[in-house]
């Protein structure tokens, strides 16, 4: 038996999902977790609540709201069709934007944490040392969190790859554009395709387990309590 | 050239409000109880703490007036803080050269070189901080402040988190950092025994306020001053090698009130060294002692007396002008009758050469 050709591209629509997700929330969360654990301002914890909400919200809930946002009457995919684009909703970029809502509490408190735990000394020290804050951050707060980046990069990415409801509510299912692995494996179980459904999700369960022995592996310390 | 600081910090446990001048040269000590304001007031310098309205002059740079904050990085200090607080992820040389590469060429006056050997460190440069010992890491950190040439070098208690034998350890670097670089030092410390060592100038805190600022052998015999009534008051006095006596083993010292006899300490003739003199080693008398085992008697004059419990008395004594404390009981006091003015002999049962 071997993977059918709507399989392969779910596969890539996939990993492609998953890394342009990391990536994007890598980018946008660094920042905004470094904010997080250095400020102090009183009001901070608002933003925390917003950012671990979709730790909590059933997918489906996420993904009606975006469903509504990114179509045409919705204030995104309006924009986008002024800008001469597509509705957003059923389109991947639609799903990037979902899935960087969704997996943002598993890059975002990570780093965090990661950030916070390397405590004002060092940069203190690296002040006294005649580096400028930005100098600080880039020498001393990335090296020094790094572990906290591999937890989030492999989080994020393990955690896009398994995401089902809200891509279903905003994506739907065409294949070849927006059909992701846990989608194709839904259709293969109701088409009673089990053959299929078991390669799909064997393979899943392996790559989310080698991700997560990767992390363990690398950072001892790791845990997923979140704070 | 001096060191002028104004600071005004209200937290809600504790405020601070100090306005400090002090010589931009040697040793600076602020010493005090903990939690009494010296950590802050080193922070406020180094600008890690803003104090908003705050004033700092270090000889002719202006570092905040005003609506004026140079932040830390465009500080050019030394800090050397009570943990080592190395950077983990470099090794020696990495964290050594982590100052230095951010300096200008044109104003690194100290080689890299230099403050390795000062330090003695140089066996250790590819080893990574974890794999240091306590004493080890602070000397790197001591180098690591130095290697960025600091017009003003700030040290917190840099012994503190430190036990006995490896304080012992890097105090002669610190004396020595003390005799051969010419940067002005302010020295956090809650160790009686680290100022008399090190300080040339010393600053005494209080519940966020200066209560006290002077030369150290002035400071210390001050009797209004909680230095010279404990238990261990003590005077500290500058001599001079004057001659060394190869039959006794025995070296001369000279001082303004007459010439000590330690013993044999291989110093050269000519090297300026500190005697501290425990004020309950000192007796005094009225004649001269011709028979007795005690070396270093001088001609004294009673300056000042107070009590010292119910029991005692602390008698202070200018032999020369140096200031000596002696700690006897009321009743011999009364005895001999003294009184400031009285002109007397100091006897000092032991001397220790700190130099």
């Amino acid at each position: 038996m071997s993977l059918g050709e709507a399989d392969i591209a779910a596969l890539f629509i996939t990993l492609k999902l998953a890394g342009l997700t990391t990536l994007i929330l890598l980018l946008l969360g660094t920042p905004l977790a470094w904010w997080l654990a250095r400020s102090k301002w009183r009001y901070k914890f608002l933003v925390e609540a917003l950012i671990a909400l979709p730790l909590v919200l059933p997918p489906t809930v996420l993904g009606f709201y975006l469903l509504i946002t990114l179509g045409p009457n919705g204030p995104l995919g309006g924009l986008s069709k002024t800008l001469g684009g597509p509705s957003l909703a059923f389109t991947f970029t639609g799903l990037v934007i979902g899935s960087v809502l969704y997996s943002m509490p598993f890059v975002i408190q990570p780093l965090q944490n990661a950030f916070a735990a390397i405590g004002n000394r060092p940069l203190e020290v690296a002040a006294t040392l005649r580096a400028s804050p930005l100098d600080r951050f880039f020498t001393i707060a990335l090296p020094l969190a790094r572990s906290g980046f591999l937890t989030a990069a492999v989080l994020g990415f393990a955690h896009t790859i398994g995401e089902f409801g809200v891509v279903l509510m905003i994506g739907g299912n065409i294949p070849g554009e927006t059909q992701v692995l846990s989608i194709a494996i839904y259709d293969h179980v109701e088409a009673l395709e089990y053959g299929q459904a078991h390669l799909l999700s064997g393979g899943l369960l392996l790559l989310s387990f080698l991700m997560l022995i990767l992390v363990y592996a690398v950072n001892r310390r790791f845990s997923l309590v979140l704070r | 050239m001096s060191i002028r600081a104004r600071f005004q910090l209200c937290k809600e446990e504790f405020s601070l409000d100090v306005d400090l001048r002090i010589p931009a040269r040697g040793i600076t000590a602020l010493f005090g109880p903990s939690g009494c304001g010296k950590t802050t007031l080193l922070r406020a310098i180094a600008g890690l703490e803003h104090c908003p309205e705050g004033f700092l002059q270090i000889g002719n740079m202006r570092w905040q007036e005003e609506k004026r904050f140079v932040p830390p990085h465009r500080r050019p200090l030394g800090y050397v803080f009570q943990e080592a607080s190395l950077f983990p992820h470099l090794n020696v040389r990495r964290n050594l050269e982590y100052g230095l590469r951010r300096v200008p060429a044109a104003q690194r006056k100290i080689p890299l070189d230099r403050a390795i050997e000062l330090l003695g460190i140089s066996p250790l440069l590819q080893r990574k901080p974890h794999k240091l010992s306590g004493g080890e890491r602070q000397r790197v950190a001591i180098a690591r402040a130095l290697a960025v040439s600091p017009r003003l070098l700030l040290m917190d208690e840099p012994l503190a988190a430190l036990d006995q034998a490896r304080k012992q350890e890097i105090l002669p670097y610190l004396e020595s950092l003390h005799r051969e670089l010419d940067i002005p030092v302010i020295y956090v410390s809650h160790s009686p025994d680290e100022v008399a060592r090190l300080a040339d100038h010393l600053v005494l805190m209080e519940r966020g306020r200066i209560s006290a600022a002077g030369a150290i052998t002035k400071m210390l015999t001050r009797l209004d001053l909680p230095l010279a009534q404990g238990g261990d008051a003590e005077a500290l006095i500058e001599a001079t090698v004057a001659a060394h006596d190869k039959a006794y083993q025995l070296t001369y010292l000279d001082f303004p009130g007459g010439r000590f006899t330690v013993a044999h300490k291989d110093l050269a003739i000519g090297t300026k060294v500190r005697l501290r003199i425990i004020a309950r080693d000192v007796s005094i008398t009225l004649e001269h002692q011709h028979n007795t085992s005690i070396l270093n008697i001088f001609p004294a004059t009673v300056d000042e007396i107070v009590p010292a419990g119910s029991a005692q008395v602390t008698v202070r004594l200018l032999a020369g002008n140096a200031p000596i404390l002696s700690r006897i009981t009321r009743k011999s006091a009364a005895l001999l009758d003294l009184a400031p003015g009285k002109a007397v002999y100091v006897q000092a049962k032991s001397v220790a050469l700190l130099a």
